[in-house]
């Protein structure tokens, strides 16, 4: 065991200190498919650390998102302060947001927490529409700094492996343990004295945390900010069909989802750019028929089942 | 045995690769006149495609096809045809930047189309200025050119800007007030979203110092289908004057709303998309009079050959504003290119900056990167969306007096 820890921490360190390198091997358009798939590797291990273990089906990721990059940019661009206290400021607001929903929420059984996520992002739109028509007046929210997608792509790295470490240490943690007798039958979890409620709404506060980091970071990078394009349903689905198609049981998992997804899309915004949406259709098709436990899932069969054969 | 065979193959297939690859990069360079490449990102997808292909996507079409009918762009080593590779950006930032940053690196084109949208405008001109494209933005409106252009050195804006379309409605309103046509009282109302919200801003200390009475102010959020109780409460307060900082869907909910709710007034103005010929199209004579963003001067003989040209080669009416600031854009473009005679960026940048453009609306030069030649408010007079109030423009066209809605 100890010896297993010590070689998934080596690898870790290594895959980190890989991809912090990516900058310097790649420019321009491979550095700009690294930093999308760096931003989805954020936020999908985020999501699966909260919807993994309980399969509460979060469509929450884009409403945070959008608190994260609304937020910086109107601190930014209204009020005249730094990137990085506004950063820190949308990181807590989101997680605040968060609690508060979650406690909200998260007693309602599955379907209604997913409806309820899928209107949330859209509720704040126009609420942030709303607060600026009556209140603060529009002017256009420039996010104006001299960060380079590479400066970009290293913050997103830095959130990426804080969400590792904080998903190692939940999965060794009481608290991860509760989730997933929570996952397996939440009446046994209350039975045994879990506080159920509240061990959710810590772990959906974490996935509002990271989303809202994510957005904050990547607010320079579309440079003017309107709650349209911030607030997009689209990527919170696209979140989830990265996590379930790489598997949300392991940490690493959705890491294996969202690189093959991230270069797939790629692929057929040139090739067939009218496609996209049809792709998204059949790789949620695929997800539910073919890879139920995702590519994580596949690769355990099929090491498996050669285990069986060398055994017999 | 059988290892050592495949990694052999492997290897054969992998110097056949290299040989066809060095084959092709040598068989390009070799070419002298290869075709200038041209990139265009926009949204053919998502809330914007629908303004981008009725403004942007046609005009490129018509330029490139215009180019090369006549055997391409004139320069110092010959003629040179273009190529034009275009990408969708799905009206998402992050999707644009992805695309730009392939046509730079990947298919290493010569020149880029700015985007179409303020907000895409703004965020990919990072990028367009780290590679040295010159960005003649066209449907991009901001108040903050001044601290853009100098921060991108690369960056042109051609449409204007937020405060100058408020005045231009107000310079108007303000002028039927003081030759007696309307009274005193204005009815405004906004899109709650971004552009409707700053303009509403804007206009409020400007109708007010203007010496109007804003007897009706109200919003309404993006997408409402109906529209009736706004017209409704905007008829109650009896005013002289209609503003609408309206969106393409509600600028024709409006207009419908107020020809059923029969809206007395003066003055009736809707902001984006009443410039579009469907909106002409949709209400016919009924609209006689209405007041809208843009315009042109129909009359000049530049202006109905590009009409003509843009119906026959893209079978699309163009709009009655920002399409022919659009194809301007591309004819500054093309004239610095043929006055460098070379695809050498830097060196079109620093034209563009230097020389003024003759094209189909008369003379344009940038001082600091800003062209301050537009068009601020049209209206439709018999059929023809025609500029009334501008920034410097030649041919503006005298007031019709709205009689009714019939």
């Amino acid at each position: 065991m100890k010896s297993a820890d010590i070689r998934a921490l080596v690898t870790a360190v290594v895959c980190i200190v890989l991809a912090a390198l990516v900058p310097f091997v790649f420019n321009g358009y491979w550095l700009s498919i690294a930093l999308t798939a760096m931003m989805y590797i954020a936020l999908s291990t985020s999501w699966a650390l909260f919807s993994g273990p309980t399969h509460y089906i979060s469509l929450a990721s884009g409403a945070f998102f959008g608190v994260g990059g609304y937020l910086v940019a109107t601190g930014m661009s209204d009020y005249n302060q730094s990137f990085w206290l506004m950063m820190f400021v949308a990181a807590i607001a989101a997680t605040v947001l968060a609690g508060l929903i979650g406690l909200a929420t998260l007693r309602l059984s599955g379907v209604y927490f997913v409806i309820f996520t899928l209107g949330l992002a859209e509720m704040i739109r126009n609420l942030v529409s709303w607060v600026q028509n009556n209140f603060l007046g529009s002017r256009g929210l420039y996010v104006l700094t001299d960060f380079t997608e590479a400066h970009i792509y290293w913050m997103l790295l830095t959130v990426a492996s804080a969400v590792f470490i904080f998903g190692w240490l939940v999965e060794r943690s009481r608290l991860g343990f509760a989730l997933k007798i929570i996952g397996n039958d939440e009446t046994v979890a209350r039975h045994v004295g879990i506080n159920t409620a509240w061990t959710k709404v810590v772990l959906f506060m974490s996935t509002g945390f990271f989303a809202a980091l994510v957005g904050a970071i990547i607010a320079p990078r579309y440079s003017y900010i309107e709650p349209n394009l911030v607030f997009s349903p689209e990527l919170s689905f696209l979140v989830v069909i990265m996590a379930l198609l790489g598997g949300t049981h392991r940490l690493w998992g959705p890491l294996l989802g969202v690189i093959p997804f991230t270069l797939i899309w790629e692929a057929i915004s040139i090739w067939i750019p009218n496609f996209t949406t049809l792709f998204l259709g059949i790789a949620f098709l695929t997800i539910v028929y073919f890879v139920p436990n995702g590519f994580v899932g596949l690769l355990e069969k099929t090491r498996g089942s050669r285990g069986v054969k060398a055994g017999s | 045995m059988f290892k050592i065979i495949s990694a052999n193959s492997i290897r054969k297939g992998f110097s056949a690769l290299v040989v066809v690859t060095l084959t092709t990069l040598l068989s390009f360079t070799a070419h002298a006149a290869d075709p200038i490449k041209i990139g265009a990102v926009a949204p053919k997808t998502g809330p914007l495609a629908g303004g981008a292909a009725v403004t942007q996507w046609p005009n490129i079409e018509l330029w490139v096809k215009e180019v090369n009918a006549r055997g391409g762009l004139k320069l110092k080593d010959g003629q040179r045809m273009l190529e034009l590779i275009e990408y969708d950006d799905k009206t998402n930032p992050g999707e644009h930047i992805k695309a730009v940053q392939r046509l730079a690196t990947q298919d290493k084109v010569d020149f880029i189309v700015a985007p179409y949208g303020t907000g895409f405008n703004i965020a990919a001109a990072p990028i367009y200025a780290k590679y040295g494209y010159p960005q003649i933005a066209v449907s991009a409106i901001s108040d903050k050119m001044d601290e853009l252009t100098a921060r991108y050195p690369s960056l042109f804006f051609t449409l204007g800007t937020t405060t100058a379309f408020v005045n231009g409605v107000k310079d108007i309103l303000a002028g039927m007030r003081d030759s007696g046509k309307i009274g005193n009282k204005i009815a405004m109302v906004n899109v709650a979203d971004a552009f409707g919200i700053e303009l509403a801003e804007a206009a409020r200390p400007i109708f007010k110092d203007a010496g109007f009475d804003i007897v009706y102010d109200k919003s309404y959020p993006l997408g409402t289908p109906d529209l009736s109780p706004v017209v409704k409460g905007a008829k109650a307060a009896a005013p002289d004057a209609f503003v609408a900082w309206s969106y393409p869907p509600d600028t024709f909910g409006l207009t419908e709303q107020a020809i059923i709710e029969d809206l007395q007034v003066g003055a009736y103005y809707t902001a984006v998309a009443t410039c579009f010929p469907a909106f002409g199209q949709k209400f016919g004579s009924k609209i006689d009079g209405v007041f809208g963003a843009g315009g042109v001067n129909p009359d000049t003989e530049e202006m109905q050959a590009y009409f003509k040209r843009h119906k026959e080669m893209t079978g699309k009416d163009a709009d009655y504003w920002a399409s022919a600031n659009t194809y301007v854009s591309l004819q500054i473009l093309e004239q610095a290119i043929e006055g460098v005679g070379d695809v050498d960026r830097e060196a079109v940048t620093q034209y563009i900056k230097d020389n003024s453009f003759d094209t189909i609306m008369g003379e344009i030069k940038f001082d600091n990167q800003i062209s301050h030649k537009f068009w601020t408010v049209g209206q439709w007079q018999d059929g023809v969306f025609r500029g009334v109030a501008s920034s410097n423009m030649d041919g503006v066209a005298e007031i019709k007096e709205k009689s009714g809605w019939n």
